[in-house]
């Protein structure tokens, strides 16, 4: 499974409770459409550390990172390398 | 303290009959284990299931006048029985007993409807007068003792409680999805709706008249704000002084009782403060009971401990563990009668219990303090966000939230990006009477998203938070923000859950009465009347409170950070990861799909998650809390015929 797989997939199962792939575009912004509250952003983290295996400091944690599918999969690749 | 329960024959019903009668009350038998009594006519039919506290031997009731023409039953106390007994003995009344109950009889002939301006107390009323053939259901100001009503068939049926409504086969049983939404906002239905169909409930301060067919509702009192009403003249010595003396007032009063009296405490100020009046102004003997919690995050042993070696009680300590949550959850709900978003009620059924081990009857609580003299996070979250919104750009207005919330300074908001977007919600939303609440009421409102897709469509997805403009005063608008705030938090919080689901309903679950010193309605007035900065001074809450207590609490207790009473919620349905005894059914996709009121799909996703311990946020536990209640209410007040329906309770326990 692709990086943007797993990443949609997590947030379509654990905060849209749904498999319906419509309901959550890869640009859609979290905060904008209410997909995460305050503090769903915690267990996100906590779900990048644990399948990327990557660390993520305090500074990172910035909308500009993780504030969209797209968002992520940039700041992992970004991470990665 | 009691319950109570009626039929009146409004427009060409049939006459109430005993068996009627008999059936409603014996429903809340918990309420009131030590005897009943029934009084019945053509008109109407009144029944009392009563709890002996005062007048141990003469207070059966209904109690009537001198001719019997006035009749009543009632669930609750009037502290301010004797001084009322001896102006209305003075005034030419004859009493036969020594009950709290007679007093109101005399004073209703006395004063007519005004009658309940003059009473001191916690209670819901039915008197019956037979000369105007009218009946006076009273609930008191703040709303502490329940009373519910509904309308079948041309007569009104009431009760303390809904099961006893229920326990008639006539009466239909449906869940209101409206109402469930509102709970999804509010955390509570908004009076007159609770959470079933048809079934109202009587709001807080009311009077509700039956006479000739018709039905007015009167609401007698109400929590005021009013701008003129706010002294500024006082020094701040002054108020501590007054308001000390109020307190222990109103302590001496709310200890009256023909058995003893114990407290609650809970290692926070206002169990504190009551605990340590009862010690040091009064002559009853210190009790007093506690929970605690295997989980640390929630445990507060360690200040409780701290006060109970402070003053020296007799005292009894409950410990509770995530699994004793889980398995008297359904016997809670059956007490609540409600869907309710978290399991906190759940300990204190627990401790109620504990009460009724050690042969008490009545408690003392702290509950009632953060309303009335500015407690909440909610209020200095407010006051922070309504300063922000002068300049919405500002980076540093939002970080003074980081010192109401030290958490929000570490990881995962380094930036502070995630939470100040988050307390940036509603801030176009600064001239509503409400703007405090939106961000609890938007979090809250998440769990609607696992609504079915039938009840979407019906009833839409969510409420407009506007309409909770149906409970609030014309004049709130002219109100300073904290008072607006309380006002609301009031109506909402206080009386649709911390005092009903969280406070009567799972007392009484153990046959225990609760008592409020801090809502007095002598005490809501003074602190009405207090300038806002000695409710919150900068953003130190309770300062007058706290001022007041000086040198009569402990400095420790009297200066730590409150810490709101919270119990686990999601974890204390599984265990190893798997769901316990009941769940499994309760939330299966045919069960969810059968009730029809939630999604099954999202709701076995939600399941899964929370059973891997990953569901960490508000939203989601507030969402299986709020399901799982759902469920079991459906489960015991629905699927059931009227006489099994009442058999659940022992299944449940």
């Amino acid at each position: 499974m692709s990086a943007e797989a797993k990443v949609r997939n997590y947030i379509l199962e654990n905060y849209l409770f749904t498999d319906d792939q419509a309901a959550l575009n890869s640009t859609d912004s979290f905060l904008d459409k209410g997909v995460l509250d305050s503090t769903g952003i915690l267990e996100v983290i906590y779900f990048l550390e644990d399948e990327f295996r990557i660390k993520i400091a305090d500074e990172e944690m910035i909308p500009e990172n993780l504030d969209s599918v797209n968002n992520i999969i940039a700041f992992i690749d970004q991470k990665s390398h | 303290m009691c319950g109570i329960a009626g039929i009146i024959n409004a427009n060409g019903g049939n006459p109430p009959t005993h068996a009627e009668l008999k059936q409603m009350i014996e429903a809340v038998h918990h309420r009131g284990p030590d005897g009943y009594g029934y009084f019945s006519n053509e008109r109407i039919g009144l029944a009392h299931a009563r709890l002996s506290i005062i007048d141990l031997i003469d207070g059966d009731q209904p109690i009537r006048n001198e001719d019997g023409s006035i009749q009543v039953v009632f669930n609750g106390e009037i502290f301010n029985y004797i001084e009322l007994r001896e102006s209305l003995v003075k005034s030419g009344h004859h009493f036969y007993t020594h009950s709290d109950t007679e007093v109101i009889v005399h004073l209703y002939e006395q004063h007519g409807l005004d009658f309940v301006d003059h009473l001191n107390g916690q209670f819901a009323i039915a008197l019956w007068d037979n000369n105007r053939q009218r009946l006076v259901i009273a609930r008191d100001r703040a709303g502490i003792r329940p009373l519910f009503y509904t309308e079948v068939g041309g007569r009104i049926y009431f009760s303390s409680e809904v099961k006893s409504l229920f326990s008639l086969p006539d009466i239909p049983r449906k869940i209101n999805v409206k109402a469930l939404q509102e709970i999804f906002t509010f955390w509570s239905t908004l009076p007159p709706n609770s959470l079933f169909e048809g079934v109202r409930t009587l709001a807080p301060g009311s009077l509700m008249l039956i006479e000739r067919g018709e039905k007015k509702i009167i609401k007698y009192w109400d929590w005021d704000f009013s701008a003129e009403g706010i002294d500024h003249n006082r020094s701040a010595d002054d108020w501590a002084e007054e308001l000390r003396s109020l307190m222990i007032d109103s302590v001496r009063l709310q200890l009256r009782a023909d058995v003893p009296v114990g407290a609650y405490l809970s290692g926070g100020l206002d169990s504190s403060v009551i605990t340590s009046l009862i010690k040091n102004y009064t002559d009853t003997p210190l009790r007093t009971f506690s929970i605690g919690f295997e989980d640390e995050e929630f445990d507060e042993s360690g200040f409780q401990k701290e006060l109970v070696d402070y003053l020296g009680t007799n005292h009894s300590h409950v410990m509770c563990k995530r699994s004793d949550i889980g398995e008297a959850f359904p016997r809670v709900i059956w007490h609540t009668e409600t869907a309710i978003v978290r399991t906190a009620p759940t300990p204190l059924m627990l401790l109620s219990g504990a009460v009724t081990n050690s042969d008490y009857k009545v408690v003392l609580t702290g509950e009632g303090a953060d309303e009335v003299f500015g407690g909440y996070d909610i209020f200095k979250e407010a006051k922070v966000r309504r300063f922000w919104s002068r300049s919405p750009n500002s980076k540093w207005r939002p970080r003074i939230l980081e010192r109401l919330y030290p958490y929000l300074k570490h990881s995962p908001t380094g930036s502070g990006a995630f939470s100040q977007r988050f307390f940036q919600q509603g801030m176009e939303s600064i001239d509503k009477p409400y703007f405090a609440h939106i961000p609890r009421w938007s979090t809250t409102q998440r769990v609607t998203q696992f609504l079915s897709e039938e009840v979407k469509s019906l009833y839409g997805q969510s409420l407009s938070y506007d309409i909770i403009s149906r409970l609030l005063p014309e004049e709130i608008d002219s109100w300073k923000s904290l008072n607006k705030d309380q006002y609301i938090e009031a109506n909402t919080l206080l009386s649709g859950y911390l005092l009903s689901s969280q406070g009567d309903r799972v007392a009484m679950a153990n046959s225990i009465e609760a008592r409020f010193p801090f809502l007095d309605h002598r005490v809501i007035e003074f602190a009405a009347t207090m300038p806002n900065r000695y409710k919150i001074m900068g953003l130190d809450e309770k300062y007058m409170l706290k001022r007041a207590m000086k040198g009569l609490v402990p400095d420790s207790i009297r200066t730590r950070s409150k810490q709101p009473y919270r119990a686990p919620d999601s974890q204390s349905f599984f265990k190893d990861g798997k769901p316990i005894g009941y769940i499994d059914e309760l939330l299966s996709e045919d069960r969810i799909k059968q009730a029809g009121y939630f999604n099954p799909k999202a709701t076995a996703m939600l399941m899964k998650k929370c059973a891997k311990g990953k569901a960490l946020g508000f939203a989601d536990n507030m969402a299986f809390v709020g399901i799982v209640s759902t469920m079991l209410v459906d489960e015991m007040f629905l699927s059931k015929t009227a006489p099994a329906m009442m058999d659940v309770s022992g299944y449940y326990q």
